[in-house]
């Protein structure tokens, strides 16, 4: 026993600990560490600050100041010769912003006869509160003559006065809102006939010179007009190249060649597209500038590269096995690739595409070299029609001045951002529940 | 027959019949070679392969038997630079001829891979792909018989009848080479080709698979690529022996494991390299 253990001492005391730097690997190791913590709290700081600079910019959007007004649609006012009957445009003409001047005045308790105190009313109402009426009597002429409640859209000054966004400090004659205008903001805030109400403008409206008139919605339709266009033309046909360069293509020189130019097209500056879209889809083949349709080629043009990438990734990550299993049984190429290799790179190919929608979606620059960058007041009824698009929408309102352009602005990157993340959002649910592992 | 991996080789070759002399040959190989590119890698094979008989092809590593393997259903074609030479039959046809489809011929000779790869769908699918494909089951009840019948042949019924459409990657490394061996089976191949079946399943899936080997050898004529040289004794009745690219020697099992006319079949097969 005592040999045995005495033997077993004398062998581990043979054995003396080498210096084989372990100290200096540890703490290479930690450094490392602290230095790819670093790097990713100063990203996520970054990201952070500009997230709530603009939504703490652009919450406000979302909300617009309206005065509800008794209008009374008096005849003398919008018909003053009664001649609706044989001569309709006269309801288009006629003076609306009179009928919400009139109502103001009554609601303010003001002198009709007082013209300098009249004259100080200017710039109160939205002058949208003319296409607000006279759409109400176009709607229904019977209203006329009668009076109704009418939530009229306040004037942007006195919008963001309301909203607390203009310094009141300031000398009056410097600031866009009189003295006078706030008193009677704050006279008709206590009646509660001045209030915020959720923004649906901002969704529906067209371009406008006026910010509380103007919207997304030409916009939005147009965006949803492209998205429409890259996802029928780019998928079927990048994902039939990528099945063909991948699958069927014989691999040399020349298909390498290929290969390398897909990969450098996915860098091309989008602007470079934009160019390409210009020379070739409206001045060689004459098609209509500013027209949502020519967009989406040109998105096309620039997604498809991106759609071919991810989905050779995906075919070329089907394992071999399957390959010559499908083979081995007599299966045709053409069966092989359509009933296992497909299927199975889907979820690869739909998360390429989903991403290379979100870039076209949030793309500017070639859109602005084919006319979308337009004043359009009114709705595109097909993709021909001009029309804008959300990102373009954000530069137009960033080139303004006034305040409440910032805001929608602001607005407008958070609804953008919105959609960019659901769609990235829907990749990665689509990835996660398609997955498949060998 | 016991088929343990301890018991000796010499007893393994003692209890084998030995052939018998009216053969057919299903299929023959004249002067085959095939080139990768410029690489040849495999050099004027001249190998039969006879009407239920099971052939086995040994030899160290790299020595082109799965090259050969490969060529007899044209599975080299796959490869862009790939060349084959020579003269393949299949019944007297020549399969590398341009009247041969190579679907058909696929259908004809069947192939079950090295590592088990069921298609990630049902059981009930991954048998009845083939067949499908092939146009040989007009109605749903005859393809449940051809799935059913497939799946006995293939000594796996018993384990999957109440799970068929469980995915089919769900069974075990075994079972899933049953399974590959039953989706082989369903066209009704003559000839199964089967690139080391067993390298990567444990002895006892091992021992199964070589049962059933033997079981299938009454109806189909079948090659089988195997790095170990009990498996070759205990299955085959032909065993060839290659070597760096070439065809050492071909003859009956027996023969082979016992008394081998080349000194390298000799040393190959006692270890003292490979």
């Amino acid at each position: 026993m005592t040999d045995i253990s005495m033997d077993t001492m004398v062998r581990v005391a043979a054995h003396p600990r080498r210096d084989i730097g372990l100290k200096a690997r540890y703490a290479a190791e930690r450094r490392f560490r602290i230095y790819g913590a670093l790097a990713i709290s100063i990203g996520l700081a970054f990201l952070a600050i500009m997230l709530i600079t603009i939504v703490s910019k652009g919450y406000t959007a979302f909300w617009q100041t309206t005065v509800t007004l008794p209008i009374n649609f008096d005849e003398k006012v919008i018909d003053p010769s009664n001649k609706r009957a044989t001569d309709p445009s006269v309801l288009i003409k006629a003076n609306y912003p009179k009928l919400a001047e009139n109502a103001l005045v009554a609601k303010l308790g003001i002198n009709p006869d007082d013209k300098p105190m009249i004259r100080k009313l200017k710039g109160f109402l939205s002058e949208g509160a003319r296409v607000q009426l006279r759409d109400i009597v176009a709607a229904d002429p019977s209203v006329i003559g009668t009076t109704r409640d009418v939530n009229i859209l306040a004037a942007a000054n006195l919008d963001s006065a309301f909203k607390g966004q203009i310094d009141l400090s300031v000398e009056e004659a410097r600031r866009k809102v009189s003295d006078q205008q706030i008193a009677w903001m704050n006279k008709l805030k206590a009646d509660g006939a001045m209030a915020e109400h959720f923004n649906t403008g901002l969704f529906t409206y067209g371009a406008s010179s006026r910010p509380e008139t103007s919207g997304m919605g030409v916009a939005i339709i147009g965006s949803f007009y492209m998205m429409i266009i890259v996802l029928l033309l780019a998928l079927p046909i990048g994902v039939a190249a990528s099945i063909y360069l991948e699958e069927f293509a014989k691999k040399n020189r020349f298909t390498d060649l290929i290969e390398v130019n897909i990969n450098n097209l996915a860098a091309v500056p989008s602007i470079v597209f934009g160019l390409l879209g210009l020379a070739v889809f409206i001045n060689f083949l004459g098609m209509p500038r500013s027209a949502a349709f020519v967009g989406g080629l040109v998105l096309t043009l620039m997604t498809l590269p991106t759609i071919i990438i991810a989905t050779r990734a995906a075919l070329a990550a089907v394992p071999p096995s399957i390959r010559s299993a499908a083979l081995g049984l007599g299966a045709s190429k053409m069966q092989m690739v359509f009933q296992h290799i497909l299927p199975l790179a889907a979820p690869g190919i739909l998360t390429g595409t989903i991403i290379g929608l979100a870039r076209a979606l949030g793309e500017t620059a070639p859109l602005l070299l084919i006319g979308m960058v337009a004043f359009v007041a009114d709705y595109p009824k097909t993709p021909f029609d001009p029309a804008t698009a959300l990102p373009v929408q954000i530069y137009m309102w960033a080139n303004e001045a006034e305040r409440a352009f910032v805001e929608r602005m602001s607005g407008a990157i958070i609804i953008l951002l919105v959609f960019l993340m659901a769609m990235n959002i829907t990749a990665i649910v689509l990835r996660r529940r398609f997955e498949r592992r060998w | 027959m016991n088929i343990m991996t301890e018991q000796s080789l010499e007893n393994a070759v003692g209890e084998k019949m030995s052939a018998k002399s009216n053969e057919v040959i299903k299929m023959r190989g004249d002067k085959v070679g095939v080139f990768y590119g410029e690489k040849q890698a495999l050099f004027d094979v001249n190998l039969d392969v006879r009407l239920n008989q099971v052939t086995a092809l040994i030899g160290p590593s790299g020595c082109g038997k799965s090259t050969f393997l490969r060529c007899l259903n044209r599975m080299n074609d796959t490869i862009d630079s790939a060349r084959v030479t020579g003269k393949i039959t299949l019944d007297e046809e020549d399969i590398y001829d341009k009247n041969i489809d190579v679907v058909e011929l696929r259908a004809r000779v069947g192939m079950v891979f090295q590592k088990p790869n069921p298609f990630p769908k049902s059981i009930y699918e991954n048998v009845a792909y083939g067949p499908r494909i092939h146009g040989l089951a007009k109605r749903k009840a005859d393809m449940d018989q051809i799935v059913e019948s497939s799946l006995k042949k293939a000594a796996i019924w018993n384990e999957v009848k109440d799970r068929l459409q469980e995915p089919g990657t769900g069974l075990s490394g075994g079972q899933q080479q049953r399974l590959c061996i039953a989706r082989a089976i369903a066209v009704s191949p003559e000839v199964i080709l089967m690139d080391e079946p067993c390298s990567a399943l444990d002895p006892i899936a091992t021992a199964r698979v070589e049962e059933l080997i033997d079981e299938l050898r009454q109806n189909y004529t079948i090659v089988i690529v195997t790095h170990s040289m009990q498996q070759a004794a205990r299955v085959s009745q032909r065993t060839a022996m290659f070597h760096l690219g070439y065809l050492v020697e071909e003859g009956a099992t027996d023969k082979m494991f016992t008394n081998p006319d080349d000194q390298r079949t000799q040393d190959y097969i006692t270890g003292r390299f490979g």
